[in-house]
C-alpha cells in the first residue's frame, strides 16, 4: 500500500470561519480500491470536512492533493470535473421527475445537431436502467417519478448517478443513516461494489456497525481534530466506539449504569424484606386512598 | 428472499424481478400527464356547449375561429406562463407588458415615421431588458418572483401611461393600420394564413359564402398559427431537449438542480425574458388587427394567463406541468367565454365560472399529483 500514491490526500489541513475553528491540522490518504470510513459525533466537522474535500469550502490552511498533483476547487463544480463525486444527504434529486431524467440532470446526451438537438431519451432510459440494475436494483420503469422510490433507492440513484459520470473519488454523506437495514445493506453492498470498481470511496457515518463490515480505514475525528487514521486490522469494533465517542464518557456511562443496577438490586432486596412483616392492609389502605384521590380528581 | 439476505454477492433483484414488472397499461400512464385533467375539461366544456349553444352558430366555421382566436391570443401568453411556472416562478408583469410593448410600437410608428419593423425590433428590445431585469432580480435577491413582478406590474403599466402621455399627450394612438402594407416583419403578426385554401373550400361548398360570394371565413388568423407554433415548439423543447430538462429541475428543486451542475439562473432569466418576448407578441398581434394602441391594454391578463396555466395542470410550486395543457386551458377559456355570449347568458356570470373551474382544476391536478406519488 504504501508504495503507491493516494488517490486523495489531505495534508494538515484546517478551515476556520471567523473565530471558529472548524477543522484543524486534519491529515488523511484515501487509496483507489478502499473505503475509508469518516468516524465521528455530532460537531466534530465530518460535515465541514467532507464540504472541503467537494469545494463547497475551501481550506484556510493546509493541501489537497488529488492522485499527486495538488488541488484546489474554486466550488463543487471545479470538484466534480475533477472527479470527485460527493452524494449528499439531501441526494440532489427532484422528487417529481422521472429516474433518467433525474440520473442526467446537467448532463442530458444529445443526438441530432443545431436547433434540432434532442435528447436521446431511449439510450437515456437503457442506461439508467442498466445502472440501476448494476447494483441489484431493478428499476420497473424508468419514466417514474424519483418520488416513488425507497429512500434506499433514491441513495443508490445517487450513487449510481456518481459512479457512472466517472467519479474517482466518491463521498457519502451519512448514506445509511435514514434507512431501515435492508435498505442500508442495499447500500453498503454498493459502496463494496464501487471499491471493488478501484474508487476511492469516503463514507461518513455515525455507526459503527454499518461502517466496519465495508470499510478498509477508518478515520476518526473529534471536535475539529483528528483522532488518527487506523487500517481495519489494527483495530476492533469496539475500539472504534469508544474513541468515537470518547472512551472516558463511555467509561462514566458504564459507571453510572452499573449504579443503578445496583441501586435497583438494592430496591429489590429491601422491598422483599419489607413485603413478609407488612401486613396486607397496610397496601390496601394505600391503594384505597390512591383510589379516591382518582375519583375525587375525576 | 431470506435466505438470500446473508449473502451479500446473491443479487436479489433477480430473485423478485417477475413480481416487480408489470405491464402499466397505456391508460395509467395517461393519467400521469399533467394535461389529463385540461383534456378532460376540455371535452366537457365542448359537450356542454355543443348541446346548449344549438342553433347559434357557435359551431359555424366563423364560430369556431371566433373562440379560437380569443383562445389563441391567450395561449401565446399562457404558453409562456406554463414554461416559467414549471421553472418555479410567476410573471405578473405580462399584462402591463403588453400595454407598454404596444405603445413602443406604436408611438414611433405613427409619431415619429419609424418603419413599423424597426417599432417591432425596439418593443422586441425592451420586452428582453424587461425579462432579463425581472429574472437577475428574481435571481440575485431571492426575493419570490410574486413580489418582484408585482413591482413591475405597477411599474411597466405606470411607464406606458406615463411615457405616451409625455410624448403624445394622449393614452390612446391610432392609425397603425396604414403603415402595415409592405412592412416585412409587420406581416408576420397581421392577417391570415391560408385563405386559398378557404375560399377553395367556399367553392367545394364546404363552408357557406356571403351575399358577395366572399366565405364566411376567409382564413386562419394568424393569431392562431402563433398559438399552435408556440405550443408545439415549448411542447418539444420540454419534453425533448437539455433545456426542458433544465426547466423541470430548476422549478422541481433548484439547489439540487445546480449541484447537478444545471444553470439555474440562467434558464430563470431566459424563461422571464420570453415570457415578456411572448407579451410583446400578444401585443403586435392586437395592434395590428385593431390598428392602434392603448395603454390599459392586456389588464389583468397575467392572472388569466396563470388560470389557463394550472387548468392545463401545471403546479404552482413548479417542476410540473405542460405547453399542451396550457394550450388547452386557454381553449376552455375562450369556449366558455365566446359559448356564454353565444348560448345568451349573462356574460356576468363568465368570472363566476372561471373561478370555479381555477378550483375545480387546482383540487384535480393537487389529488393527480398525488396519485402520481404512489404509483407504484
Amino acid at each position: 500500500m504504501t508504495t503507491q500514491t493516494p488517490m486523495i490526500e489531505m495534508r494538515s489541513v484546517s478551515k476556520h470561519f471567523g473565530s471558529v475553528i472548524a477543522l484543524s491540522d486534519i491529515s488523511m490518504q484515501v487509496y483507489a480500491g478502499e473505503v475509508m470510513c469518516l468516524l465521528g459525533d455530532n460537531g466534530a466537522g465530518k460535515s465541514t470536512l467532507i464540504k472541503t474535500l467537494s469545494g463547497v469550502h475551501q481550506p484556510t490552511h493546509g493541501e489537497m492533493l488529488l492522485d499527486g498533483e495538488p488541488a484546489r476547487f474554486k466550488s463543487p463544480a471545479y470538484a466534480l470535473d475533477a472527479g470527485i463525486a460527493t452524494v449528499f444527504q439531501d441526494l440532489a434529486m427532484v422528487p417529481l421527475m422521472s429516474i433518467t431524467r433525474n440520473f442526467f440532470m446537467g448532463r442530458e446526451p444529445t443526438v441530432g445537431w443545431g436547433p434540432f438537438k434532442r435528447i436521446d431519451w431511449k439510450y437515456a432510459d437503457r442506461i439508467a436502467k442498466q445502472e440501476m440494475s448494476k447494483i441489484g436494483i431493478d428499476v420497473r420503469d424508468p419514466s417514474q417519478p424519483v418520488g416513488t422510490l425507497s429512500g434506499g433507492e433514491r441513495q443508490c440513484v445517487a450513487i449510481a448517478r456518481a459512479v457512472y459520470f466517472g467519479a474517482k473519488v466518491l463521498i457519502l454523506d451519512e448514506p445509511t443513516s435514514a434507512l431501515g437495514v435492508k435498505q442500508a445493506s442495499v447500500v453498503l453492498r454498493y459502496i463494496a461494489k464501487a471499491r471493488a470498481d478501484g474508487l476511492a470511496v469516503i463514507f461518513i457515518t455515525h455507526n459503527v456497525h454499518h461502517a466496519f463490515p465495508v470499510a478498509d480505514a477508518f478515520t476518526l475525528l473529534s471536535r475539529g481534530g483528528s483522532l488518527g487514521s487506523f487500517r481495519k486490522e489494527e483495530v476492533t469494533r469496539e475500539e472504534v466506539l469508544n474513541m468515537m465517542a470518547g472512551g472516558a464518557e463511555l467509561e462514566s456511562l458504564d459507571a453510572e449504569l452499573a449504579e443503578f443496577q445496583r441501586s435497583d438490586r438494592e430496591k429489590k432486596a429491601n422491598s422483599a424484606a419489607a413485603d413478609q412483616p407488612t401486613p396486607k392492609a397496610d397496601g390496601g389502605n394505600v391503594d384505597e386512598s390512591a383510589e379516591k384521590r382518582l375519583a375525587g380528581g375525576y | 428472499m431470506s435466505s438470500n439476505e446473508t449473502n451479500p454477492s446473491a443479487a436479489p433483484a433477480a430473485a423478485d424481478k417477475d413480481e416487480r414488472i408489470q405491464r402499466v397499461s397505456f391508460w395509467k400512464k395517461a393519467l400521469n400527464r399533467p394535461e389529463l385533467g385540461a383534456l378532460a375539461g376540455t371535452v366537457l366544456v365542448l359537450a356542454f356547449f355543443i348541446a346548449a349553444s344549438s342553433g347559434t352558430g357557435m359551431f359555424t366555421p366563423a364560430g369556431i375561429i371566433n373562440f379560437l382566436e380569443v383562445a389563441a391570443q391567450l395561449g401565446i401568453i399562457a404558453t409562456a406562463a406554463a414554461l416559467l411556472m414549471i421553472g418555479g416562478e410567476f410573471d405578473l408583469s405580462i399584462g402591463s407588458m403588453i400595454g407598454l410593448a404596444g405603445i413602443l410600437i406604436a408611438i414611433p410608428a405613427v409619431e415619429y415615421g419609424w418603419p413599423l419593423w424597426a417599432a417591432i425590433l425596439l418593443a422586441f428590445a425592451c420586452a428582453g431588458l424587461v425579462g432579463w431585469i425581472n429574472g437577475n432580480l428574481v435571481n440575485k435577491t431571492g426575493l419570490p418572483s410574486f413580489i418582484v413582478t408585482l413591482g413591475f406590474l405597477f411599474i411597466l403599466r405606470g411607464l406606458a401611461i406615463g411615457v405616451s402621455r409625455l410624448l403624445t399627450g394622449r393614452t390612446q394612438v391610432g392609425g397603425v393600420q396604414e403603415h402595415i402594407p409592405g412592412d416585412w416583419f409587420a406581416a408576420l403578426f397581421s392577417g391570415e394564413v391560408a385563405t386559398g385554401l378557404f375560399s377553395w373550400m367556399a367553392t367545394q361548398g364546404w363552408i357557406g359564402t356571403n351575399f358577395a360570394g366572399n366565405p364566411v371565413v376567409s382564413g386562419i388568423p394568424v393569431s392562431i398559427v402563433w398559438w399552435l407554433g408556440l405550443t408545439a415548439v415549448a411542447t418539444w423543447v420540454l419534453l425533448c431537449t437539455p433545456y426542458g430538462n433544465w426547466i423541470f429541475a430548476s422549478g422541481g428543486d433548484a439547489n439540487a438542480a445546480r449541484n447537478s451542475g444545471v444553470p439555474v439562473h440562467r434558464v430563470k432569466i431566459s424563461l422571464f425574458m420570453f415570457t415578456a418576448f411572448s407579451a410583446t407578441i400578444f401585443a403586435c398581434i392586437q395592434v395590428m388587427d385593431t390598428g392602434s394602441a392603448d395603454t390599459i391594454r392586456g389588464l389583468l391578463k397575467e392572472l388569466e394567463a396563470i388560470i389557463a396555466v394550472v387548468i392545463g395542470g401545471a403546479l404552482l410550486t413548479g417542476g410540473y406541468g405542460s405547453a399542451i395543457g396550457a394550450a388547452l386551458g386557454a381553449l376552455i377559456f375562450g369556449m366558455v367565454q365566446m359559448g356564454i355570449f353565444y348560448t345568451g347568458v349573462n356574460t356576468d356570470w363568465f368570472q363566476v365560472f372561471l373561478g370555479m373551474m381555477l378550483l375545480v382544476a387546482v383540487l384535480f391536478n393537487n389529488y393527480m399529483r398525488k396519485k402520481a406519488m404512489e404509483a407504484k
